[in-house]
């Protein structure tokens, strides 16, 4: 199967990759998946005085799809308030990605993660 | 455009020159093209003589007798032809079937059908090397086994059965035994004079033949008796109807001599590759070789990552062709069944990689993918939160994971 070309470029580079102290208060986690499944998604977020998201990073451990899917993420929240954040639909970015549909779970899975990330902020107020 | 270094000649293996030039004689006008059925006029005896040559080529090689070689379209057909074959012609004898749980599916799937007709299979699990415990398909033995079906050399890990002693104890029980052997011919030595099998599958496309031919070994000494599954004009004695295919048939002939002749000093030099290919991953941490390292064929080599995911590996190594345990792109999610069985979790099912190597592979190959390898698991470690956690010392097996 061949991968798309934004694929490749976030494959080839990820951004954001990296990790914040999830103790912190203002920093929220979301790890989602299962080894079992081929895929793990960790993301994490740190919002300022104002709710909005200042800093985003992530890790995976899946496939080449799973892995842009989460470093599309950590851009796209970036500059977010936690309400807009929450909105982000796999469907977006699936049609970003253009990702086949056997690739579609790698989508819902950071859908799965920005919504855990943010559930753990608040659940941290 | 530079393509990609082929390291997956257990997938398929590049016809070897030798045997295209000798192929491209059986096609046009200027060739020998007849139907080797035609046996009232010269085109048809010619082609002929050269299926007679063929047939007399795969069976050296394997220590047949040319009469016992039925032509097929491949190991695939071969497998259905001899499990089928047997099960529906001896039903009466008895109604049950042994196999394995990591045989190919061309194996597992025939089964699955004879299950829906009817028939009772049992499916053995290996050992944690990948080889048959043969207490355990002693005790599998029953009154009414009528076929017990193991293969030769497994296409995922590379371990050779002990066929002979599996052979034998089928004898003792008086239960045919069928041999997928579509990864062990010219890997490995076959002598059917000696060897109690009755029935072996064989292909040409793995050692250096086209695709679409095949063969079915089917012992006349004792006599074992198939019903066939394609019918028609009567080829193969019956067992086999269908127009032969004569430059395919040339072909998987001449790849079975070649091998015949090579496979000594071959299996020599690629047990070097892989030898010098396992020694560039040993020193990493995490890394583990999957099914037995010394009841092997020199060609394969089967390693875990561990924490990092096989498909996102393949990507990154995109500059070597292998091959990989995960299965994130099919439906099911699930991993290799073959590496399931021997007892690997999935996550180190997800993270492995087959190196398969063959005439072609040089040691600059081996080297360029160790070097490519050893980068980009490196690389991806660092992307893994697995390799995280694995590095604060978390017991994986012990944490809640939220599947989806």
């Amino acid at each position: 199967m061949a991968y798309g070309e934004k694929v490749l470029d976030h494959y080839e580079n990820p951004r954001n990759v990296g990790v914040l102290d999830k103790d912190a208060k203002n920093v929220g986690t979301g790890m989602v998946g299962a080894p079992a499944c081929g895929d793990v998604m960790r993301l994490q977020i740190q919002v300022d005085d104002n709710g909005v998201i200042e800093e985003a990073k992530f890790k995976t451990y899946g496939c080449g799809s799973a892995i842009a899917s989460s470093s599309l993420l950590t851009e796209w929240v970036k500059g977010k308030t936690l309400d807009e954040a929450a909105q982000i639909k796999n469907v977006d970015i699936a049609e970003e990605l253009a990702l086949p549909p056997v690739k579609i779970h790698c989508s819902v899975l950071a859908e799965d993660a920005i919504k855990a990330a943010i559930e753990d902020i608040k659940n941290k107020a | 455009m530079t393509t990609p270094t082929y390291m997956d000649y257990s997938a398929t293996t590049p016809v070897d020159k030798r045997v295209a030039e000798i192929m491209m004689k059986y096609l046009t006008m200027d060739g020998d093209f007849g139907n080797p059925a035609s046996n009232s006029h010269y085109y048809g005896w010619q082609a002929d003589e050269a299926v007679k040559k063929a047939r007399k080529q795969v069976a050296d090689l394997i220590g047949a007798d040319p009469r016992e070689i039925v032509w097929t379209s491949g190991a695939t057909e071969s497998d259905n032809l001899a499990i089928k074959g047997v099960a529906h012609f001896y039903k009466k004898k008895g109604n049950h079937i042994i196999t394995l749980k990591t045989e190919h599916k061309a194996v597992l799937d025939t089964c699955r059908q004879l299950e829906r007709e009817g028939f009772e299979v049992s499916y053995l699990d290996p050992m944690s090397n990948g080889l048959l415990d043969l207490s355990v398909l002693e005790a599998a033995i029953r009154e009414d086994t009528i076929l017990v079906s193991i293969m030769h050399v497994n296409n995922e890990i590379g371990v050779i059965q002990d066929i002979e002693a599996i052979g034998k104890l089928c004898r003792q029980h008086k239960v045919f035994f069928h041999v997928d052997g579509a990864q062990s011919a010219g890997k490995v030595p076959i002598d059917l004079s000696t060897l109690p099998v009755d029935l072996m599958s064989f292909c040409a496309h793995k050692i250096y033949g086209p695709k679409g031919i095949g063969v079915l070994y089917v012992r006349r000494k004792p006599r074992i008796r198939i019903e066939a599954q394609i019918h028609g004009g009567g080829h193969e004695r019956g067992m086999r109807s269908g127009t032969l295919a004569t430059h395919q048939i040339v072909g998987m002939g001449e790849a079975f001599a070649l091998a015949q002749a090579e496979m000594d000093e071959e299996n020599k030099r690629i047990k070097n590759l892989q030898e010098r290919l396992l020694a560039g991953f040993i020193d990493m941490e995490e890394v583990q070789v999957n099914g037995d390292l010394e009841q092997r064929i020199p060609g394969n080599l089967n390693i875990s990552f561990n924490y990092v995911e096989g498909e996102s590996l393949m990507m990154a190594i995109n500059d070597i062709a292998v091959s990989s345990g995960s299965a994130c792109t099919s439906a099911s999610l699930e991993p290799s069944y073959v590496l399931r069985a021997l007892g690997l979790s999935d996550e180190l099912a997800h993270s492995s990689i087959r190196f398969s190597i063959g005439r072609y592979t040089t040691e600059a190959d081996i080297d360029k993918a160790i070097t490519l390898v050893r980068e980009k698991v490196e690389k991806l470690r660092d992307l893994s939160p697995l390799w995280d956690m694995f590095k604060e010392g978390v017991d994986l097996s012990k944490v809640e994971w939220a599947a989806h």
